[in-house]
């Protein structure tokens, strides 16, 4: 490992050089609650939650609804810089606590903020690698020859058990192509930089969705670099019922797969009622930057004090 | 046997996986953006040496293998079994020519060497890092060849051929590197 000094320095100079950015860019930092009241439905994250004050709190996975409600109130361009928490998550590439940077801009849509994100990465990177963009459905088709749009859940299975001797019983075409982003995906995606954008609807998360060559996709993105993914970003929904009926299924997916179900946050379904402005937003992962732009093999690098030694 | 998460899958930890014992190598936790948590796992089937690659959802659990390494004492062979000797319960282990695999050619008698057993029965043995064996052939060394280098074959009292300076001689003892298969030095006079 690189010397302390030299470690917190890359650190330190690394949040300058955002800060810089989004000061030249008129974008606002705003301090978004660490610990909510409510917590995410995606049954893909796991908050931590405790008792405080006789009341139950979730450390937040990321500032996202904080944010949203700010924007819905009128803020005008906002990003956070700051620490989230996600349960479940340990490897090279994962801390239970880690730093995140988010931003939401007014009147972008991905496409925009993709610009914007590639620009931040080269204000902190400056030999970052040429990023280029792919499709979802192109990169699918690139590197595993199947349609991620279309696929049943049979050819998804069939395409992974090629790859990999795969006994999941599992019957959405998520898990498989989650699997597949997994084992052929991610592997083929070592050496190389790019935005991968307009994702399966089953996998909008919290994006609007919207045409693209006659087909309905999910208007997100991710940048991933050397098979880590560093940034994930939206073209928000703003409509209030459809990000309602999100949250329900959601819990139905919960359910199914054994797991509590967690109260939708009202105040941002509140939010989205009164109107939050057009914009797309993006959630990067700060010290994931900071290992691939210094060249350390683990994320836990990027931490003043690792998880381990925390 | 108790059940292990892909949490604590650690390289060294033996679980069975399709009925067979194996020994993690590897354990990468992968998650795609917003998806499902995989564990991509790399482990060594103890059975036939074959590396597996599998992917696991994350909290998946494998049963722990009843695969312990043992410290014995290598007794003889008779052709077709190998004998072994646990030397603090005197039990003895009969393994086969596949457990003892390309091993036998650093096995000098009474000698020790681990022994990999699961369920009680010999899966694998691993010679010691450094073994001493007699040279019971090799060309004369020329003289005067001391400081040149240069090497010749030599045919050990187990039947292993390595490549030896020029100086060293038929019925000399030279300890070998058993992980390399290379000649390291002239045994010590004891």
């Amino acid at each position: 490992m690189t010397d302390t000094r030299q470690r917190l320095e890359r650190i330190a100079r690394a949040r300058s050089a955002v800060r810089d950015f989004f000061a030249r860019r008129n974008v606002l930092e705003v301090g978004a609650p660490v610990a909510g009241a409510r917590a995410v439905t995606d049954p893909q994250l796991e908050s931590i939650c405790f008792r405080v004050v006789n009341e139950t709190r979730y450390l937040q996975t990321s500032p996202e609804f904080a944010l949203k409600r700010l924007l819905a109130q009128g803020s005008g361009d906002i990003y956070s810089l700051g620490t989230v928490f996600r349960d479940d998550e340990q490897g090279r590439w994962h801390s239970p606590e880690f730093t995140m940077l988010e931003w939401y801009r007014l009147g972008f849509d991905h496409h925009d903020l993709m610009d914007e994100v590639e620009s931040l990465v080269q204000s902190v990177w400056a030999r970052v690698p040429a990023v280029d963009r792919v499709s979802h459905q192109k990169l699918y088709q690139e590197v595993l020859g199947l349609d991620s749009l279309s696929a049943t859940v049979e050819q998804l299975k069939a395409c992974a058990q090629r790859l990999q001797d795969c006994p999941f019983t599992e019957t959405s075409r998520v898990f498989w192509l989650d699997l597949l982003w997994a084992i052929g995906i991610e592997p083929a995606l070592q050496g190389r930089a790019c935005f991968v954008y307009d994702f399966p609807i089953e996998q909008a998360a919290l994006a609007r969705l919207g045409a693209s060559k006659g087909q309905t996709v999910a208007h997100r993105f991710e940048l991933v670099i050397n098979g880590v993914e560093l940034a994930n970003g939206f073209w928000e929904l703003t409509d209030a019922d459809e990000q309602q009926r999100r949250f329900e299924a959601d819990n139905l997916n919960r359910e199914r797969l054994g797991q509590p179900r967690v109260e939708p946050d009202e105040r941002l379904l509140q939010a989205l009622h009164n109107g939050l402005p057009d914009c797309a937003g993006v959630a990067l992962g700060f010290d994931r930057l900071v290992a691939l732009s210094s060249g350390f093999q683990q994320v836990s690098d990027a931490l003043a004090l690792s998880w381990d030694r925390a | 046997m108790a059940n292990f998460s892909t949490n604590e899958f650690r390289p060294g930890l033996k679980v069975m996986l399709d009925g067979e014992p194996c020994s993690i190598l590897e354990n990468e936790f992968v998650k795609p953006g917003k998806g499902q948590a995989f564990n991509r796992v790399r482990m060594r089937n103890l059975s036939t040496g074959r590396v597996w690659e599998r992917t696991f959802k994350s909290g998946e659990t494998l049963e722990g293998a009843d695969v312990m390494d043992h410290t014995m004492e290598y007794l003889y062979t008779d052709g077709e079994f190998y004998y072994f000797m646990d030397p603090v319960t005197f039990e003895q282990h009969q393994a086969d020519k596949k457990a003892v695999g390309e091993t036998h050619l650093w096995l000098k008698e009474q000698d020790t060497c681990e022994v990999t057993l699961y369920n009680g029965t010999p899966l694998s043995v691993t010679p010691q890092n450094f073994v001493e064996l007699e040279i019971v052939e090799t060309d004369p060394g020329l003289k005067g060849d001391t400081a040149q280098g240069g090497n010749k074959p030599a045919r050990l009292s187990t039947g292993a051929v390595v490549k030896v300076p020029l100086f060293v001689t038929q019925g000399e003892v030279i300890k070998v590197d058993t992980r390399s298969g290379e000649y390291v030095s002239r045994a010590s006079k004891s």
